[in-house]
């Protein structure tokens, strides 16, 4: 049986390390003693039922939300101890994409995708006018959306919308949060291709939150499955399909899960 | 190493060739964005080197894009060399992108502009206007049908409502009439000292008070606390589509939201109108017992010489009506948000602002009201 402990052997590069993280909510404990590790270059899923922290573990990596005890190391870095500059150095080699999208609504979306260049770097106007552009046709928007303020948009564009800006400065690590959830069918697989795409050239590492079991099929390198206060187990579906244990049983081998599993053009090997 | 850079190998020949080197990414592209963009297409056909660069990513691939393309467009053939695997997808994906965005919504002439900013604000009023009036008439008519027992009173809601608008408020109604109390007595005390007539504050204070200043300034108090509260409340369920469930599930959002907040306005207003305007007297009395030497005996002695009940019942009566009024003012604007959060804002704002106003006004209309009747 395959290791499935959510804990990397120290050789690996690891770009997210996780250690001993407890996050509560008053008296509420959500995460009690979890790691995790994320490799670089890789798609790792993050999923777990409602309710048991996926998007805590989110904030939490992110500097959200500031943990009762634990370990959280980004790029080499403590995102919550270090210098001012530090910590916007590092803001800037994360992207992370919101579940409703958090586009600054009194910005057009373009405007919305320039917000990091302008924060960050000198371009010339015409260059971040181009940038924008290419980035709005990229995440599969029509030329029309880039003048429209956010609240003239449907739920699936805020969403592309969104991980335009994410992209905006080419980022090293990519949060997402729940990207295909509310998209069509034809949508979310076109969202999974360019997700694809992006790693694959630009060698992005992307943390994702989802339920879709088709995305999880086919891009997640390995998958996290996140419950009892803790990652459960971390590795590919097919390794998982083996994992003793009832929720994550019927996550993967529950009529949908078969039905995603058939579908998919094959398991995806261990990186 | 390090940022971007390139050096034209060989110039304007039979071949020229541009061989770029160094990061090519976002971060270390400013120095070569304007040289790059300036090299014009001319006669020969270009070859650009990507062999020294280390990395590249979308706004590299871009800029390389960009020169491909303009040599392309202007007739003259222009390839990439020597690029890696990943930063040929990654050209060939940015070039599949190519399409140019407006960053703003275009907008016509400043002349015509401004006309027509100018009239949509009018038709903006207007539609305010005529908006305000039928949910002025929905929300009597559900009144009118709720007091007669057509539809239910959610007594709940009015109780709930009138804890947070009445109850609540005390502490702060209270310790501004209060002090509003000493202010008047210390002013009017300083002016009559002049004519030796420091007595007749006690007739300042009872007039005033009781006719205007407890309940005016009790109404705006209310208004900045209750108006903004219900635009706010509202408006958010309105954004949530919770106002929409209601009406789905068959419940009037009217009726649910709108009439208790309204009943338990009026209720309170009275209420509070009345105990801010004790407040006030008794600030005023502690003044002219400390800084007067009229001790609370005479001060409540005169008081009920000086102030006709007259003055207290207008005063009262004004009451219900400005609070049903703010709390209508509050409910309208709440109801009238749409989009984005940014609505709530400004509708949250208008409430206050117009429910203030609109107290005022009605203010000055019931001073001349009750003097043509002849209660002076």
């Amino acid at each position: 049986m395959a290791d499935l402990s959510p804990i990397l052997p120290d050789t690996d590069d690891i770009v997210i390390r996780v250690r001993g993280l407890l996050t509560r909510f008053g008296d509420q404990v959500i995460h009690d003693s979890l790691d995790l590790d994320v490799r670089r270059g890789e798609i790792i899923g993050i999923v777990g039922g409602s309710g048991t922290g996926k998007s805590v573990l989110m904030r939490a990596i992110i500097g959200l939300q500031t943990p009762a005890e634990g370990e959280i190391t980004i790029l080499g870095q403590d995102a919550r101890t270090g210098t001012t500059a530090d910590a916007k150095d590092l803001r800037r080699r994360w992207g992370v994409l919101f579940q409703e999208g958090a586009l600054f609504s009194s910005l057009t979306v373009a405007e919305n995708i320039q917000v990091p260049m302008r924060e960050f770097l000198a371009l010339p106007e015409a260059l971040m006018a181009e940038l924008a552009g290419y980035k709005v046709a990229m995440v599969g928007l029509p030329a029309e959306a880039g003048p429209k303020y956010p609240s003239e948009l449907s739920g699936g564009m805020k969403k592309r919308a969104g991980l335009a800006r994410a992209l905006s400065l080419d980022p090293q690590l990519l949060f997402l949060d729940e990207p295909t959830a509310g998209l069509d069918p034809i949508s979310a697989a076109a969202f999974d291709e360019l997700i694809k795409v992006l790693k694959e050239t630009l060698g992005l590492t992307v943390f994702l939150i989802t339920h879709d079991l088709d995305t999880l099929h086919a891009i997640c390198d390995r998958v996290a499955v996140i419950g009892d206060k803790k990652v459960l187990a971390v590795g590919t579906i097919a390794e998982l399909l083996s994992f003793d244990h009832v929720w994550v049983h019927e996550y993967f081998a529950g009529p949908r899960g078969r039905a995603a599993h058939s579908g998919a053009p094959k398991p995806m090997k261990a990186a | 190493m390090g940022a971007a850079s390139f050096e034209q190998v060989s110039g304007p020949g039979t071949a020229q060739r541009l061989a770029v080197s160094g990061r090519l990414t976002i971060a270390h592209i400013a120095d070569v964005i304007e040289p790059l963009r300036a090299i014009e297409p001319n006669g020969s056909a270009l070859a650009i080197d990507l062999a020294g660069v280390e990395r590249i990513d979308t706004a590299g691939a871009w800029l390389i894009h960009r020169l491909v393309a303009t040599w392309t467009a202007a007739g003259v053939p222009a390839a990439v060399e020597n690029a890696s695997e990943d930063a040929r997808r990654l050209i060939a994906e940015v070039g599949s992108n190519d399409i140019a965005v407006a960053m703003r919504p275009s907008r016509g002439s400043a002349i015509t502009t401004r006309f027509a900013s100018i009239g949509s604000a009018v038709v903006a009023m207007t539609d305010n206007i005529g908006s305000f009036l039928a949910f002025l008439g929905h929300t009597m008519v559900v009144l009118g049908q709720t007091l007669i027992g057509r539809r239910p009173l959610r007594w709940n809601a009015v109780i709930h409502q009138c804890e947070s608008i009445g109850v609540n408020a005390l502490g702060i109604v209270g310790l501004l009439l209060f002090l509003v109390g000493i202010v008047v007595a210390q002013q009017g005390a300083v002016q009559l000292r002049a004519f030796g007539a420091e007595v007749f504050v006690v007739n300042l204070i009872g007039r005033s008070i009781m006719r205007e200043l407890g309940i005016l300034l009790t109404a705006i108090m209310v208004a900045g606390r209750s108006a903004s509260a219900f635009a706010a409340q509202i408006g958010s369920m309105k954004l949530n589509q919770e106002i929409d469930a209601l009406a789905t599930i068959g419940m009037s959002p009217i009726e649910v939201l709108v009439v208790p907040r309204v009943l338990a306005m009026g209720l309170m207003l009275l209420l509070l109108g009345f105990y801010g305007a004790v407040m006030a007297v008794i600030g005023g009395g502690l003044f002219c017992w400390f800084a007067l030497d009229i001790p609370p005996i005479t001060f409540v002695q005169r008081l009920q010489e000086v102030t006709p009940l007259s003055d207290m019942i207008i005063g009262l009566i004004k009451a219900p009506v400005f609070g049903i009024i703010i709390a209508m003012m509050g409910c309208f604007q709440g109801m009238q948000v749409t989009g984005n959060a940014e609505s709530v804002g400004t509708r949250t704002t208008r409430a206050v602002v117009e429910s203030i106003f609109v107290v005022i006004v009605l203010d000055a209309f019931f001073a001349v009201f009750f003097s043509a009747l002849g209660y002076n």
